[in-house]
């Protein structure tokens, strides 16, 4: 994707201000606090990883940072912008619906469930955003599309719905479908957590291969293997806290807090 | 791919290398036979009993495409559609409204459907022709004024009778569509900036349609026959043709046979449309389309033809 390591280069992009940066955010659902102060930071071009034990927030979070969440305390900022908010002095106010959208379009995301729209085919999954959100002709966002779907091994498949693709394909098509909007971001919630172990190479190498072009990363992951070799960062939570970070190969090798420990030690 | 395996293809054309096919005197059912015989014996006599009633056969062929009773098909159809129109758009509206988070549209809509679910058509065709008993103008300040009675013609009453009454059923069963549809879908096009009446239209509603076609085929079936009720607010369709050519033509019975059998063609016509729609609604949801009729027919010719090919 060389248009995006151009992207990244012309020098209007500051490289100082964080893709994401988050200053004690908060979550609760009703009277269950699920993010419990979460502060940290993820640069340009990072390959951010995420791990921890199930239930620990790690998917509220990355929902937070395309404000599929609402957080309830703290400052949660994309590419030095609030999310969800806009500060006038003091003053926080609230960003319609319709502006909550246009910045999502610069925040792709993928899911552990892929929800591909099973009623198009792969190639109109993929069009579909860059068409009715971006006004892109269809021809023009066609050809993109395809060459997406070449790029994650899939050109062949551009005609067959997700019901007739495996998991591994259908997740493919889903990283695919977020490339076409050209985001600066992209989120992955456990992509690889609901496919069978054959097929998760697959998807990692489509993965390495995003990180290798420069594409901000924050991945959510059990693959602690593609966490110690592609991740640039790793941050360790539990219980909505952030209880370890650092460089992944120092703290998965060597992790110095005693839940961290547990927890590798089980995964591992 | 499993879907090309022809599970038609019985044990006769398999290669004989396995072991003998099983070759047992099959049990026999005489409960069937009995059955059978006595529903036989039945519908026998119940002809009979008919070929013996004074009926004048021949008026059902005389009078089968007389002009009147084409005019009343073809009303029939037009109201038929046009008070499914009226309640599909409708049903949609009221199902978004009562899913919606603001509390006083969502319970706009549930007062809506309500009270039409809980009063009978007829009542309510009734009430809407004779409003002008309370309102003696329609008044729609700048745009139109005229009297209630004139406003509210035979069309009118029928269409509001029918359609606003249709939209309450279809609220429901929009709802059930649209809840049956994964947040996940929801939640990946709001990822991707799409927008909410985007989301619904794009994602959300062609899933939906999926839940919702099928009732929907049987609220068109069951329209086409309400449509009869209309003739009681002076809308002429085919009911009302065939009951007045009875009486002219001193037949009354044999119309109301020649009615029943033009309903039946009508809903007959609608059941394949629907089978169709629901076919194009079912992509993408399994492996391979349901077969059309008309390709499972060709579909057990050719492999009678081509056993011993396929074998
Ligand atoms: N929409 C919701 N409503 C209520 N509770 C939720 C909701 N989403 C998540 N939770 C709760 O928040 C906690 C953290 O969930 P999650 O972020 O999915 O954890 P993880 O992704 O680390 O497994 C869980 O206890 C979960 O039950
Ligand atoms: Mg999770």
């Amino acid at each position: 994707m060389t248009d995006k390591l151009t992207k990244r280069d012309t020098p209007a992009r500051d490289t100082s201000v964080a893709m994401v940066k988050a200053e004690g955010v908060h979550k609760s659902f009703g009277q269950v606090e699920v993010l419990k102060g979460i502060d940290l930071e993820v640069r340009p071009g990072e390959v951010f990883c995420l791990i921890g034990p199930s239930g620990s927030g790690k998917s509220t979070f990355l929902r937070c940072i395309n404000h599929l969440e609402k957080i309830n305390a703290g400052r949660l900022y994309v590419d030095g912008e609030l999310v969800g908010y806009r500060q006038q002095g003091d003053k926080l106010y609230e960003l319609r619906d319709r502006e909550v959208a246009v910045k999502r379009r610069d925040i792709g995301m993928v899911f552990q469930r892929f929800n591909l729209f099973p009623h198009m085919t792969a190639l109109e999954n993929v069009i579909e955003a860059p068409v009715q959100v971006k006004g892109l002709n269809k021809g023009q966002a066609r050809e993109r599309a395809m060459q997406l779907l070449e790029r994650v091994g899939l050109a062949d498949r551009a005609g067959h719905y997700p019901s007739q693709l495996s998991g591994g394909q259908q997740q493919r098509v889903a990283i695919a479908r977020a490339l076409a909007m050209d985001p600066k971001l992209m989120l992955f919630d456990e992509p690889t957590s609901a496919l069978d172990p054959e097929l998760v190479g697959d998807v990692l190498d489509v993965m390495r291969d995003l990180a290798e072009s420069g594409m901000t990363m924050v991945v959510v992951t059990h693959e602690m293997g593609f966490a110690r070799e592609v991740g640039d960062s790793l941050v360790f939570m539990d219980d909505g806290v952030v209880v370890e970070s650092g460089n992944p190969r120092e703290v998965l090798t060597n992790p110095q807090h005693e839940r961290t420990q547990s927890f590798l030690s089980k995964v591992l | 791919m499993t879907a090309d395996i022809d599970k038609t293809a019985g044990p006769k054309d398999t290669p004989p290398t396995g072991p003998p096919a099983i070759k047992a005197i099959p049990v026999r059912h005489y409960g069937r036979y009995l059955t059978a015989l006595i529903a036989i014996a039945v519908l026998g006599a119940i002809i009979y009993a008919f070929g013996q009633g004074r009926i004048n056969w021949h008026a059902v062929p005389d009078y089968f495409f007389d002009d009147r009773i084409m005019t009343g098909v073809g009303k029939t159809l037009l109201l038929t559609v046009l008070s499914m129109l009226i309640g599909i758009v409708g049903g949609i509206v009221l199902a978004v409204m009562r899913l919606s988070k603001n509390p006083v549209t969502s319970a706009i809509a549930w007062f809506y459907i309500w009270f039409f679910r809980g009063t009978p058509v007829l009542v309510q065709l009734f009430v809407w022709f004779n409003l002008g008993l309370v309102f003696e103008y329609i008044n729609l300040m700048p745009f139109y004024k005229d009297y209630w009675s004139s406003f509210m013609t035979p069309l009118l009453t029928a269409l509001l009778g029918l359609g606003l009454n249709e939209a309450a059923y279809m609220a429901e069963i929009c709802r059930a569509g649209l809840l049956a549809v994964d947040e996940g879908q929801t939640e990946a096009a709001h990822a991707l900036g799409m927008s909410h009446g985007k989301t619904l239209r794009r994602i959300v509603i062609p899933q939906a349609m999926r839940v919702i076609v099928p009732p929907t085929g049987n609220e068109v079936i069951n329209m086409l026959k309400t449509t009869s009720l209309v003739s009681a607010v002076q809308f002429a369709e085919l009911f009302r043709y065939a009951q007045d050519i009875g009486q002219v033509s001193g037949a009354p019975v044999e119309m109301y046979f020649l009615a029943a059998a033009w309903y039946l063609i009508m809903t007959s016509v609608l059941s394949v449309g629907q089978y169709y729609v629901e076919r194009y609604y079912a992509r993408g949801s399994s492996r391979s389309l349901p077969p059309t009729p008309w390709q499972k027919v060709r579909g057990h010719l050719t492999s009678f033809s081509s056993r011993k090919v396929t074998a």
